[in-house]
């Protein structure tokens, strides 16, 4: 089995790059060899999840739809549409739903069985997401996982957790924190955390 | 995964960067690259991934694993050889897959995705407000009903229409659409607790029973 071997000590003393790294490296070499992948397109690849597609797309579409009734409607109804009306769109993100947190409950999202994640507005899950604590805890003690991330929620308002199983992907639309009423949009949307819209964190408050 | 205690708290890194290593942008990308050539669908290379040895699952950080889940996959169905992934080079001629994106492809692609709905006629079993129970199923190969989920009562709330059941797809047994629906299971339900809390699951026609 390949797998077998990435715990021997290869003899990479001097070199600055681990077994693991050499070994990434090394089936680049032989895929690129094998003309299976064009390197120019995995550096497209690297750099859109790098700098173009992260939780700043995901905050446009929360803060549009504190603005925007309309909007707010729209998502309710069809988030994937609403969403790709302002460009976010594709890849683990082909079935978008609006999770609307409100003064009963609060939402928020898992995938236990592997890591999916709304990658068009959210952009690649962060470490925690993918790890084993918080899918294994999220379903079953999410106030315990919450408080972890400094978050209490208050008496009788109920957790609602969305385990994606399937190829639906999730999108907290957090409420909109008091004393906000005069921001502009953009202003907004500087207040929309990448938690918030996971369900683990609430936007900042207005400075 | 879900349900399971013992694994400690949540960590979260603050400002936290997209990639924590050299490697691993160059890990990730190459999966996402190989699942462009059409060589497999999204439920087989969720399948390898499963098939890994559980140490080595559940001992390594998630590029790594679905690193070893690519070697693996790309193994057997012989586009490469153990011998070329340890050498790092050609031994054996390429299996020309069905399409190497260029880089110019690249945004297209990622932008359109890979939709899982699909038409069907089968007759839609659900509706919301209905209840259902999941089949107590121990499947062997790759299903998406979680473990916690299973034999368990709970109340349609969403339906999505019909949808590549991965039961079927992952292992090459076509896309088999199912009417996939969200249930709501109370944590009373699941975990004999009054919190009031609840878990919302997405589970396809075939793992829900009429509950009378």
């Amino acid at each position: 089995m390949p797998h077998d071997g990435h715990h021997d000590h290869h003899d990479h003393e001097g070199s600055e790059l681990s077994p693991l790294a050499l070994r990434v490296k090394a089936l680049e070499s032989l895929l690129v060899e094998k003309g299976y992948v064009d390197p120019a397109a995995l550096d497209v690849m690297i750099d859109t999840y790098e700098t173009k597609i992260g939780p700043r797309n995901g905050a446009r579409v929360v803060a549009k739809a504190w603005c925007d009734p309309g909007f707010a409607e729209w998502l309710k109804t069809d988030a994937t549409a609403a969403i790709a009306s302002l460009g976010y769109m594709g890849r683990q993100g082909e079935h978008m739903v609006a999770l609307f947190n409100s003064p009963s409950t609060h939402n928020m999202v898992v995938c236990t069985l592997c890591s999916c994640y709304p990658w068009p507005v959210l952009g690649l899950p962060p470490v925690w997401y993918k790890a084993m604590p918080y899918r294994s805890r999220a379903v079953i003690e999410p106030r315990e996982v919450l408080s972890e991330f400094g978050v209490t929620l208050p008496e009788g308002k109920q957790v609602s957790v969305w385990d994606s199983t399937a190829e639906i992907r999730y999108l907290v639309i957090p409420e909109r924190p008091p004393g906000s009423e005069a921001l502009s949009e953009e202003q907004l949307a500087g207040l929309v955390t990448r938690d918030s819209m996971i369900g683990t964190g609430f936007p900042k408050a207005p400075a | 995964m879900g349900g399971f205690t013992g694994f400690g708290p949540v960590i979260s890194e603050p400002d936290e960067p997209v990639f924590h290593h050299g490697w691993e942008p160059r890990a990730f990308a190459m999966v996402l690259g190989m699942s462009m050539t059409g060589s497999w669908n999204i439920d087989t290379a969720r399948r390898w991934r499963e098939q890994l040895p559980a140490p080595t699952y559940w001992g390594s950080s998630y590029y790594e694993m679905r690193h070893y889940a690519l070697i693996d996959q790309m193994i057997a169905l012989g586009l490469i050889t153990a011998e070329e992934e340890a050498s790092g080079h050609m031994a054996q001629p390429p299996k020309p897959p069905r399409r190497v994106p260029s880089a110019a492809m690249i945004p297209g692609i990622l932008g359109s995705g890979g939709p899982s709905t699909r038409p069907s006629n089968l007759p839609q079993g659900f509706a919301a407000g209905d209840k259902v129970r999941t089949r107590n199923i121990q499947p062997a190969g790759h299903t998406r009903l979680p473990r916690y989920a299973r034999g368990r009562a709970g109340g349609i709330v969403a339906v999505h229409g019909t949808h590549v059941f991965p039961d079927s797809s992952a292992h090459g047994l076509g896309d088999d659409p199912q009417w996939l629906y969200t249930v709501r299971f109370t944590a009373r339900e699941l975990w004999s607790k009054d919190t009031g809390d609840a878990v919302c699951i997405d589970l396809w026609e075939p793992y829900l029973e009429a509950l009378a």
